[in-house]
């Protein structure tokens, strides 16, 4: 179910005064099952990109292929796709309205036409999934913590069978113990599930902790692209266009400086103990 | 109370009351719990807690959004239940909230940041004045015929902070300003706060989940469940790594890198705060 976008441009408002490029010849493949960190600063394009994934934006010019199919194709069915490919909003539980978890769950399966029992069952799964407890499940959404509703938020998008899923700053707002939590469930729905999954994220570290590779969007194009130790190597470029490494990678750096001879590509902090204790074995 | 005290809060307590759909009473939660505190004219202090803690709340109470249950809050000696002293409250602590978009209001940033001083009758010609000097202050000056619509997140919340400075206050609250921005964003608004504390004395007040920026506070207090559980300096708080965890909340990563190699039997201090301090920690070591 690989996506790939081929040479792929957006303008906003094109033909207009206010034409402005979001999306410059973007060419990229995300195979099956990866786990991917889309990182960049406001305005770099990748909330563009990701709406391109799932149809809801359509390409100025250039095409997206899910599965070998173009999705932009008049015939496509793009209903299908937005389950298939799965996009979790920032501040997802703004979203949530209905009376009890379970229902608000419901929602989704339920527009894609699948018999009452079916709904139901995925329903249940998909919040026994994001480990909400069954206490929960009949209260109003609106009584959760901020870490609960967003767990609901996400099992709508589960109970759709996802094989993609995508989150768009799944842990702003929240504590650091909640932050840890909803990464750490998204990293096991990506491993138990086998789905690949899009982190859009602005904590190098967390990006650093989690995904297999990262993608850097700058000014509309993928500038950067690769695992985290290849791309946080460039963190001087990083920093000229808004971003930075990881807190550890500066500290690898300064030792080094200071004459301490240190390998300085830990992005982790497992990987900077690891590699400060080699040196003072 | 001293007139070095900017902030004081006795045995403050904020309840309020859950209803269900139909109206009905469910019960009482009670999100403040008996908090003294005293904040001194020009610190900068920042207040930690898990979603949940009681810390906006405790925070709203400062410049008199909400009013204490039981107990009072003294702004600069006023009590803030007292009606004839909210003009005056509110004019010396300002807010700074965590959505930038909720906060602008005009279609030009020195109409918005002139908004302020135009309610609370200053005269035109001052606020012109102000609207220059405050935009100067955060460095958005030369956006001041812009609109708001076309900054980024950084810059519109140092707009809303060029807002609250124009109304000339005493003490700023920020309650998680930089939770909706990226890495460069967080740092300008976190320069900003900084730069008026130590510039211009402002007293700050500042409430995040993100461990980094409060390191250079003068005191930290740590909220849950409504109670200050622990106080300090950014120092003595993040030197407890483990209780902090149970409270939910972290330590900067290069303090919990210090921790995890002082757990593998590395000679180095507990409560390292920054890069710096780590790096000279582990030059004073011999190595191989």
């Amino acid at each position: 179910m690989a996506i790939i976008l081929d040479h792929v441009n957006y303008i906003y408002e094109a033909d207009t005064a206010m034409a402005r490029t979001a999306l410059n010849d973007v060419s990229l493949q995300i195979p099956d099952g990866q786990f991917i960190g889309l990182i960049g600063h406001t305005g770099s394009g990748k909330s563009t990109l990701v709406q391109h994934l799932n149809g809801l934006m359509k390409p100025s010019s250039g095409s997206v292929y899910f599965d070998g199919k173009d999705i932009n194709d008049p015939e496509y069915d793009r209903k299908n796709l937005r389950a298939k490919v799965g996009l979790v909003f920032q501040y997802p539980e703004h979203q949530l309205f209905e009376i009890n978890c379970f229902l608000d769950v419901c929602f989704g399966p339920k527009n894609l036409g699948l018999p009452q029992k079916e709904i139901e069952l995925r329903a249940y799964d998909a919040l026994k999934k994001v480990g909400l407890p069954d206490e929960y499940f009949y209260q109003s959404p609106f009584d959760l913590s901020g870490g609960q509703k967003r767990r609901v938020a996400i099992a709508g998008v589960l109970a759709m069978k996802p094989e993609v899923l995508i989150l768009d700053e799944p842990t702003a707002g929240l504590d650091p113990k909640g932050r840890d939590e909803i990464l750490d469930l998204i990293a096991e729905l990506h491993d138990t599930l086998g789905i690949t999954v899009i982190l859009v994220s602005h904590s190098m570290e967390d990006v650093a902790n989690y995904v297999d590779r990262i993608i850097v969007m700058n000014k509309g194009e993928a500038v950067y692209d690769g695992t985290p130790k290849e791309v946080f190597a460039h963190y001087k470029e990083l920093e000229a266009i808004g971003l930075a490494a990881p807190q550890v990678t500066y500290v690898m750096e300064e030792l080094r400086e200071a004459g301490l001879p240190v390998h300085t590509d830990a992005t982790t902090i497992d990987e900077a103990a690891d590699e400060i204790m080699r040196v003072f074995g | 109370m001293s007139s070095e005290t900017m902030l004081r809060t006795e045995n403050l307590t904020f309840e309020y009351i859950r209803r269900d759909e139909e109206g009905n009473v469910e019960g009482i939660t009670t999100a403040v719990d008996g908090v003294d505190l005293e904040v001194k004219k020009g610190e900068f202090i920042s207040i930690l807690g898990h979603n949940g803690s009681g810390k906006s709340t405790l925070a709203k109470h400062f410049n008199a959004l909400l009013f204490p249950t039981e107990g009072t809050v003294f702004v600069d000696g006023m009590n803030t239940s007292d009606a004839s002293n909210l003009w005056s409250v509110r004019q010396e602590a300002g807010m700074v909230f965590q959505n930038p978009d909720n906060q602008i209001i005009g279609q030009v940033v020195e109409e918005d940041v002139g908004f302020g001083p135009e309610n609370m009758g200053v005269p035109t010609k001052e606020i012109w004045e102000r609207v220059e000097e405050s935009l100067k202050t955060v460095g958005m000056y030369e956006f001041r015929k812009s609109s708001p619509n076309h900054l980024s997140g950084g810059q519109k919340q140092r707009v809303s902070i060029a807002g609250v400075i124009a109304m000339h206050p005493k003490c700023i609250i920020f309650d998680e300003p930089t939770a909706m921005l990226d890495p460069n964003g967080r740092k300008e608004v976190i320069r900003a706060a900084r730069a008026l504390n130590d510039v211009e004395g402002i007293t700050i007040i500042l409430i995040t989940h993100y461990m980094e920026e409060v390191i250079y506070s003068d005191k930290v207090f740590v909220m849950d469940k409504g109670h200050v559980k622990m106080q300090g300096t950014p120092r003595e708080i993040f030197s407890q790594v483990d209780k902090l965890k149970d409270l939910r909340l972290g330590v900067p990563q290069v303090t919990l890198l210090a921790h995890e190699l002082r757990q593998r039997g590395l000679n180095i201090p507990e409560g390292i705060l920054d890069r710096k301090e780590l790096v000279a920690a582990l030059k004073g070591l011999k190595w191989q």
